[in-house]
């Protein structure tokens, strides 16, 4: 009883909370592992059998492994960018002395600030009208969505990366520029293996967020470069939705952020407000 | 060692460094930004005979402080986040206060609390539509045994109150941790000196944490407010606006409403209208944080 008042307690609302936080997810879990008949008879809390068509139907279906493999690319190809240009910039920032610093801090600040929603219209018109180079245009390509995703990539990586770089001792680099490296070797021969750590958890963050965007992706591909998340979304507007099936891909979308769950999470609230908190 | 300190004075080499990012963040970010602007005050209807760009001055916001649709949506969107936005707040920060005990495995349970955080917006939407739909889903099922009638697709007033709760399910623990990040970096000595003075834990709280928090408390609900007021993912998965309008929140009426439609110029007047909407409300909320700091010293 004695330990129960002094932390007993704690614990107790804790796991309470987690439950809560969990069974949406187990839930989602549990409708994909049933058939049809199951799903509208009585609902049960524990789901002793498992359903397997949910999940090859719609990972058999080519349309939905196109689906993954472009968000896969995308989530990829973006983070690589991110990153590459991250870096220099958050290089330049922890270095370098020069007028106009701090005002790139606020730019770069309300690129991700702007609600996504106004930015729709401009972009797709940007996408399929203005931008385009011998009837190529960047809409429905994924370069076109590795780019926009840089908008809230971008301004956050830069944040977190300023802060490690700003943790590698600058004697280190300062006796490579004596000896002749290039600027370019520092940062990439030197600087990066010893950020490594950090750069590795930002590079999971901006992949997550690459692959967790939706809107953007609605909007600006029709076909060739849609992502799993608008394919997600297709489940509902289609007339006698297969909820099953819908969990099962609910699931697969969910399944990167969950593999690395713990290895991001401590970086997570620093990469959602773009490096004003910092834990 | 000179030819270093030289290269780091260098602007030259430090904007070219920069040059990528800024590229990138222009042709993303500013210039669809300067676009609408303009196209606001154009009228601009892509199906009609001759397609041509044609400037109306403000021929577009003229109409659009009379569309009540448009006004509905942005006064739910305000609605729908003051609600949220303060659940989020006194739950998040009671939650944080709970992490501050010391116990073991607090990783573990910081690991599940950030859970709904990293889980695809789109993909929350789509666990809370399973555990909502009337027939299997577990809320449904609940509520009937308890003799309520629970059904979205057609109560406009659940089907707003279960997206508050689903926002509050996915960002509470965003709240929480960013509260946490503050309190631990909160400074020692205050507390023991109050402490030793016999001070109350009410008065510790209401005297020592929350003013010494206040950046912290103030980012978090600058963030939360502008991230609530511009939410769609979720809620469209959720509900998909409905039923009828009830929780079709701006964001959604933007992207549904002024998307698809071929008038371009009303479209983009609308957007702009938010964005500065947007722009307005976090200059006042910088305006407050930086005004009661420069009071402080």
């Amino acid at each position: 009883m004695k330990w129960f008042l002094k932390i007993g307690w704690v614990y107790l609302i804790l796991i309470l909370v987690s439950i809560i936080f969990l069974f949406p997810i187990y839930w989602t879990f549990a409708i994909s592992a049933k058939t049809r008949i199951e799903l509208f008879s009585e609902p049960r809390l524990l789901q002793t059998t498992f359903y397997k068509e949910n999940y090859i139907r719609p990972l058999g279906n080519p349309t939905y492994r196109g689906y993954l493999w472009n968000s896969f690319l995308i989530s990829t190809g973006n983070t690589i960018l991110v990153i590459f240009v991250a870096l220099l910039s958050s290089y330049a920032l922890s270095r370098f002395e020069f007028s106009g610093k701090n005002s790139i801090f606020f730019w770069t600040i309300t690129n991700r600030m702007a609600p996504p929603a106004a930015f729709l219209l401009p972009l797709y018109l940007l996408y399929t009208r203005i931008i385009r180079i011998d009837g190529w245009k960047l809409f429905d390509t994924r370069i076109g969505l590795i780019l926009v995703y840089c908008v809230f990539n971008l301004p956050f990586t830069i944040w977190l990366l300023k802060g490690i770089v700003d943790s590698v001792p600058k004697e280190i680099d300062e006796s490579a520029m004596v000896d002749g490296a290039s600027l370019f070797r520092v940062i990439f021969s030197i600087v990066l293996p010893l950020a490594a750590p950090g750069v590795a958890v930002s590079a999971m963050l901006c992949w997550i967020f690459a692959w967790n965007e939706y809107l953007f992706a609605s909007c600006l591909t029709s076909a060739n470069a849609r992502t799993i998340t608008t394919g997600l979304a297709e489940f509902v507007t289609v007339v006698g939705t297969n909820w099953g099936e819908m969990a099962a891909v609910a699931i697969v979308a969910m399944l990167p952020s969950l593999l690395l769950l713990g290895l991001v999470q401590r970086y997570i609230i620093t990469g959602l407000t773009f490096g004003a908190i910092k834990e | 060692m000179k030819s270093r300190s030289l290269t780091f004075r260098n602007g030259k080499i430090a904007w070219g460094l920069l040059s990528p990012m800024l590229l990138i963040l222009f042709i993303v970010g500013v210039l669809p930004f300067i676009y609408v602007l303009y196209l606001g005050f154009c009228q601009w209807n892509v199906f009609a005979q001759v397609s041509k760009i044609k400037w109306v001055w403000g021929a577009n916001y003229r109409r659009l402080v009379f569309d009540s649709d448009f006004l509905s949506a942005l006064g739910r969107g305000i609605k729908f986040t003051l609600w949220t936005v303060s659940i989020e707040m006194v739950l998040g920060f009671l939650l944080a206060q709970l992490f501050m005990k010391p116990f073991r495995g607090k990783n573990f349970f910081r690991a599940i609390y950030s859970l709904p955080l990293t889980v695809a917006p789109i993909a929350i939407g789509a666990t809370w539509r399973l555990m909502t739909i009337p027939g299997f889903g577990i809320i449904p099922y609940l509520f009937s045994k308890l003799g309520f009638d629970y059904n979205i697709a057609y109560k406009a007033n659940q089907a707003f109150f279960s997206t508050v709760a689903l926002d509050v399910w996915h960002w509470t623990p965003f709240v929480t941790l960013t509260l946490l990040a503050g309190l631990t970096a909160l400074p020692k000595e205050p507390f023991e000196q109050a402490q030793i003075d016999g001070a109350s834990n009410w008065q510790m709280l209401w005297y020592i944490t929350l003013p010494l928090l206040y950046p912290v408390l103030t980012t978090t609900l600058f963030i939360r407010i502008m991230d609530a007021l511009r939410i769609v993912d979720e809620v469209w998965m959720l509900t998909g606006g409905g039923p009828g309008t009830a929780t079709r929140y701006v964001g959604i009426h933007i992207w549904r409403e002024v998307f698809p439609k071929t008038d371009y110029g009303y479209g983009a007047a609308m957007s702009t209208l938010v964005l500065y909407f947007t722009i307005v409300l976090s200059w006042l909320l910088f305006t407050i944080i930086t005004y009661r700091e420069e009071r402080k010293e």
